[in-house]
């Protein structure tokens, strides 16, 4: 009777958490996290420490079997056998960047890499496999039809890109591991903003950079043979895109 | 006039296919958009005809209609700033989309997307790009977890069962799924009674906890997770059963 009672007010609990996702208090929230977690029985309050992250992950997952999957058996089934996405896409791993939401794309319709400044580097079978199999896969083994390299405004990336030095024996006041090798793969696209815009000021050298770069990027997706075969036969279209957060707008463009 | 009329029919006719965007007919779709491309008239020749160019429109619109202009004050907090709490590497496959299986709203993950949701160990010469969000996310963003989600019928970790093979070469996918030898091993040793399917189930697991281990050859990572600060997490997304099994590495002693 207990364990009834006590599924039927977490059931209920969990639904005023996913109707007012975005609204509720935080401490409130938290408050009744905890309490579904207690009535649930699979954290005894005693035993150990309340995790409010993977209540979040679990929450998470709930709202999407429960609106989603649950809704829709037929096409999450043919999901399963065999994905057909028309799109690879490449995204900055930017939180507020996700392609999935601002171009509303549904489970099955892109497949996507996603990486610091959204960037593609020249073909390099030694250095660069992570991204390399990504494409590789998508165009051999998925047949995708369109390659969308997708920029956007404020992109943290970028914004290092800029602030290398032109010339390496120069003082930089910190150093990473891997995050300014990485970067300069934009480095032609920054040289030509240099060479064109260099009397604008610095927010809009870095919006133009943030395209110039997706340019770039695009360019170097011919560097792999695969994809070029598939360009030059029409099978592949090559598109460039840029997300403005600001003014929330979308450009898009093909090579 | 007429321009302000075709604006008007353009408009109204975008609402209703955003409103029907799931029950729509593809034919009628198609001459909708293409009514609308000719309306537009001024609309750059690469878009008419362009079906994919429209999806992507579509799409985008979608997002601003709905959700961009809806919330202006959260747009504009997180055009100043991203303070995600989660880091999480997931699988390229289209339909293991972490942002929708675990529903997070802008902001709140920093993506890193590729074949198998592999984390390799440290290499400053050959994994810049993995290396770099993860350096990005720990040093700059200081994100409170690192999830590494793997999932159910994963190409990758399907290929890196077939290796070796003399019969197909790859350019890159082969030696990027190597990273998870040890856990294919692993399985192996200890399942090798059990049929292929059930294999692959436990690699795809296995090959989280492989990525979670390697994690830890990053001294940021590391030393964030022996101060505290940061919790390394595994997820399983099943999308036969529509499951999510999720586990943490813990450092803090038992109470």
């Amino acid at each position: 009777m207990a364990n009834h009672s006590a599924e039927v007010v977490v059931e209920g609990l969990k639904k005023i958490l996913i109707s007012v996702k975005e609204g509720l208090d935080e401490k409130v929230q938290g408050k009744v996290e905890k309490l579904i977690a207690e009535l649930q029985g699979t954290v005894p309050p005693s035993h150990e420490p309340f995790d409010p992250d993977a209540q979040k992950l679990e929450l998470g997952f709930d709202f999407f079997k429960n609106n989603i999957f649950d809704k829709n058996p037929e096409y999450f089934r043919e999901l399963a056998e065999a994905q057909h996405p028309k799109f690879l896409v490449f995204a900055c791993s930017d939180s507020r960047v996700s392609p999935s939401i601002v171009l509303n794309f549904k489970l099955g319709e892109a497949f996507i890499g996603r990486n610091i400044a959204n960037m593609v580097p020249q073909f390099d079978q030694w250095r660069h496999t992570e991204i390399g199999s990504v494409i590789e896969y998508a165009v051999k083994e998925l047949g995708v039809e369109n390659i969308l390299v997708m920029g956007h405004s404020h992109c943290g990336g970028i914004a290092r890109l800029m602030e290398l030095p032109d010339h390496s024996c120069s003082h930089m006041s910190q150093t990473y591991d891997f995050i300014d090798e990485w970067v300069k793969i934009g480095l032609p696209a920054k040289q030509k903003v240099k060479e064109e815009a260099n009397h604008l000021p610095e927010e809009e050298q870095l919006r133009l950079l943030e395209k110039e770069s997706v340019e770039n990027s695009m360019a170097n997706l011919l560097t792999y043979p695969f994809v070029r075969n598939a360009v030059e036969n029409g099978s592949i279209t090559l598109r460039g895109g840029y997300y403005n957060f600001d003014n929330g707008t979308f450009e898009q463009w093909k090579m | 006039m007429a321009k302000h009329s075709a604006e008007v029919v353009i408009e109204g006719l975008k609402k209703i296919l955003i409103k029907e965007k799931e029950g729509m007919d593809e034919e009628v779709q198609g001459i909708v958009e293409m009514f609308m491309a000719e309306l537009q008239g001024g609309m750059a020749a690469s878009h008419q005809h362009d079906p994919d160019a429209q999806r992507l429109e579509r799409g985008f619109d979608f997002f601003k209609n709905k959700i961009f202009d809806k919330n202006p004050e959260f747009f504009e907090a997180l055009a100043k700033k991203q303070q995600p709490r989660f880091l999480v590497i997931g699988c390229s496959d289209s339909r293991v989309n972490p942002p929708t299986i675990l529903n997070f709203n802008l902001g709140e993950a920093f993506m890193s997307r590729n074949i198998g949701n592999m984390v390799p160990q440290f290499d400053q010469l050959r994994h810049a790009e993995i290396g770099s969000v993860i350096e990005y996310a720990v040093k700059h963003l200081e994100v409170a977890n690192i999830l590494v989600m793997g999932h159910s019928h994963c190409g990758g970790i399907e290929r890196l069962m077939e290796l070796p093979d003399p019969t197909l070469t790859h350019d890159f996918l082969d030696e990027w799924v190597k990273i998870g030898l040890p856990a294919k091993n692993k399985v192996l040793e200890q399942c090798n009674h059990l049929g292929t399917e059930e294999q692959k189930r436990l690699v795809e697991k296995e090959s989280v906890k492989n990525s979670m281990a390697n994690l830890l050859t990053y001294p940021f990572v590391r030393n964030a997770v022996v101060n505290g600060t940061i919790t390394l997490r595994g997820g399983y997304y099943n999308f036969d059963s529509g499951t999510f099994q999720q586990w943490k590495l813990c450092t803090k002693p038992m109470p």
